[in-house]
């Protein structure tokens, strides 16, 4: 009875976190240009979304900015990273509290601020994509930075100190033991920051350039009264980047189960 | 270490610190000078008078925090027992349950309110009659996965001996719950509030995409934003940032050691 009571409660809360995706999913094969309307089989908003230059280049566009972000981000947080663990405690403390900085804030208030400084104080014009690129790279170090550090601290010191008896400079040994020993928090960092720059609305819309648009900030405008046809072609995308994110997580699992048994 | 000269490992902070301080401290203390001056430069309190004076500023300041404050209260009334069962299910298996209901954190989130307005008007026909209600639904649906996250890390380290304990001393099973169970899952409770209570006090996008109209706090930011306003809109950043602030001294207390749960997520 009881474990009745909690299968009912686990699946009613499963089914309102994936009900709308699903039911969305659904209609994106079908020709309806409302929910709850039957229509026929149509791959016709797979066709739109895939056509359409401004659907596209918006994709293409998003995509690119999250893998270069989190490259940035992940080349800056480790190293950041490194360094830090082997400063002295109070720059140690310094650079993390400051860290906990974008963690912690609202991310309208981080957009804002980056904004008036890249824009008002510095006069960098938006079409660069220099304000959006920092803007978001602000977001993303700082969790890099706290996946690689619980690595640093688990590592074994006396590698690199085997390392460096061994006859590697400082340099070699850096690259060939700490960094291998560092690689999970290195990757969970790089994933979290393509996350975060493929979620992120609020930076995007303060600092991106006016012609262009993120996934989020194009869905936010679409929603707001256009053409149906592009509605619906969202519901495309929802469903596919659905599939992809299901994808990920269970390659990651498995990868990740391997890596515990071995 | 033993070289005096060349490269150190702590010099590869350098370039970080650097970062840190260009582009997120020096923002901040932008902030702070628009915030406190006028349009002549000089310093000036009147754009916090002007705040505090108007109705519609402070109704915002009122409403957001109303709203997230339901969010947050029933966020965390479906994780608790979401993040329970998930505990109680074995470790494997309970991580991979975990998995799901985090898993829609990784979707872009205006695609997902996108597909709740879609599902929510074919129910009510038109959003228009239960504005809040609507509103509480589409952040709850948005926050609840950062709420689950955080208790289940906080109930599958909780130490079952306690409990036996507890039930071995005599205690009811509500005894055994209020005064053992909750207790020892502060920490999760803490750190998923403040995942869930801050984001929706500013995430003002929800409403603007259910309803094209916004009264919440980072609304205002945005309003001034598009008004060129660097002046007013500070102002909102310095008090949303004072609130921030207080919550986050609030929390630390009981979170030690606790990350955001928005680090290693992603395994």
């Amino acid at each position: 009875m009881k474990k009745a009571i909690r299968n009912i409660w686990i699946w009613l809360v499963l089914a309102f976190l994936y009900a709308p995706i699903l039911i969305l999913a659904f209609y994106s094969f079908t020709s309806a240009t409302m929910i709850g309307t039957v229509r026929e089989f149509s791959l016709e908003n797979y066709k739109t979304l895939f056509t359409t230059p401004e659907l596209t280049g918006m994709i293409i566009g998003t995509l690119i900015l999250a893998v270069g972000v989190a490259l940035l981000s992940t080349l800056l947080g480790t190293v950041g990273a490194i360094g830090s663990f082997y400063s002295h405690k109070r720059v140690r403390k310094a650079i993390e509290l400051s860290n906990q900085v974008p963690v912690v804030n609202a991310d309208v208030v981080t957009g804002f601020s980056v904004c008036i400084l890249m824009i008002v104080i510095f006069h960098v014009r938006k079409d660069t994509f220099l304000p959006l690129v920092i803007g978001q790279t602000a977001l993303c170090v700082p969790f890099v930075y706290l996946s690689v550090i619980p690595r640093l601290k688990k590592m074994d010191h006396n590698l690199y100190e085997a390392a460096m008896d061994l006859g590697c400079t400082q340099a070699q040994a850096l690259w060939k033991v700490t960094i291998p020993q560092i690689v999970p928090g290195i990757t969970s960092g790089f994933m979290t920051a393509i996350t975060l720059s493929l979620d992120d609305y609020f930076i995007a819309t303060y600092t991106k350039p006016a012609t262009f648009d993120t996934i989020s900030t194009y869905v936010v405008n679409a929603t707001k009264g256009s053409q149906t046809s592009i509605k619906t072609a969202l519901w495309a995308l929802s469903t596919i980047i659905f599939v992809v994110v299901v994808l990920i997580v269970v390659l990651a699992n498995r990868v990740g189960n391997k890596e515990e048994s071995r | 270490m033993k070289q005096k000269h060349g490269f150190q490992r702590k010099q590869l902070a350098i370039p970080y610190a650097i970062f840190l301080l260009l582009f997120v401290i020096l923002p901040l203390l932008v902030v702070v000078f628009y915030a406190f001056t006028n349009e002549d430069g000089h310093f000036s309190l009147a754009n916090y008078v002007a705040f505090f004076r108007s109705g519609k500023t402070v109704g915002t300041l009122l409403y957001s925090i109303v709203i997230a404050l339901v969010t947050t209260v029933i966020c965390l009334l479906i994780a608790y027992p979401t993040a329970y069962v998930l505990s109680k299910t074995g470790l494997k298996s309970g991580d991979a349950l975990l998995l799901l209901f985090v898993l829609p954190m990784w979707i872009n989130f205006t695609l997902r309110i996108t597909a709740l307005k879609e599902i929510l008007t074919l129910i009510e026909g038109n959003l228009a009659f239960h504005p809040f209600a609507n509103t509480i639904i589409c952040m709850v649906y948005d926050f609840l996965p950062f709420m689950i996250m955080p208790l289940y890390n906080t109930l599958t380290k909780l130490d079952d001996s306690f409990i036996e304990a507890a039930q071995d001393l005599g205690a009811k099973k509500h005894h055994v719950f209020l005064k053992v169970i909750l207790p020892l899952s502060v920490p999760g409770i803490v750190s998923g509030v403040t995942m869930v209570f801050l984001p929706s006090m500013t995430n003002y996008v929800v409403l603007d995409m259910v309803y094209n109209s916004t009264f919440i706090m980072g609304s205002l930011i945005g309003s001034y934003f598009s008004a060129y306003d660097w002046h007013n809109g500070s102002v909102i950043s310095i008090i949303l940032l004072l609130i921030i602030c207080l919550i986050t001294a609030l929390s630390s207390r009981y979170t030690e050691g606790e990350t955001d749960g928005r680090v290693g997520a992603m395994k």
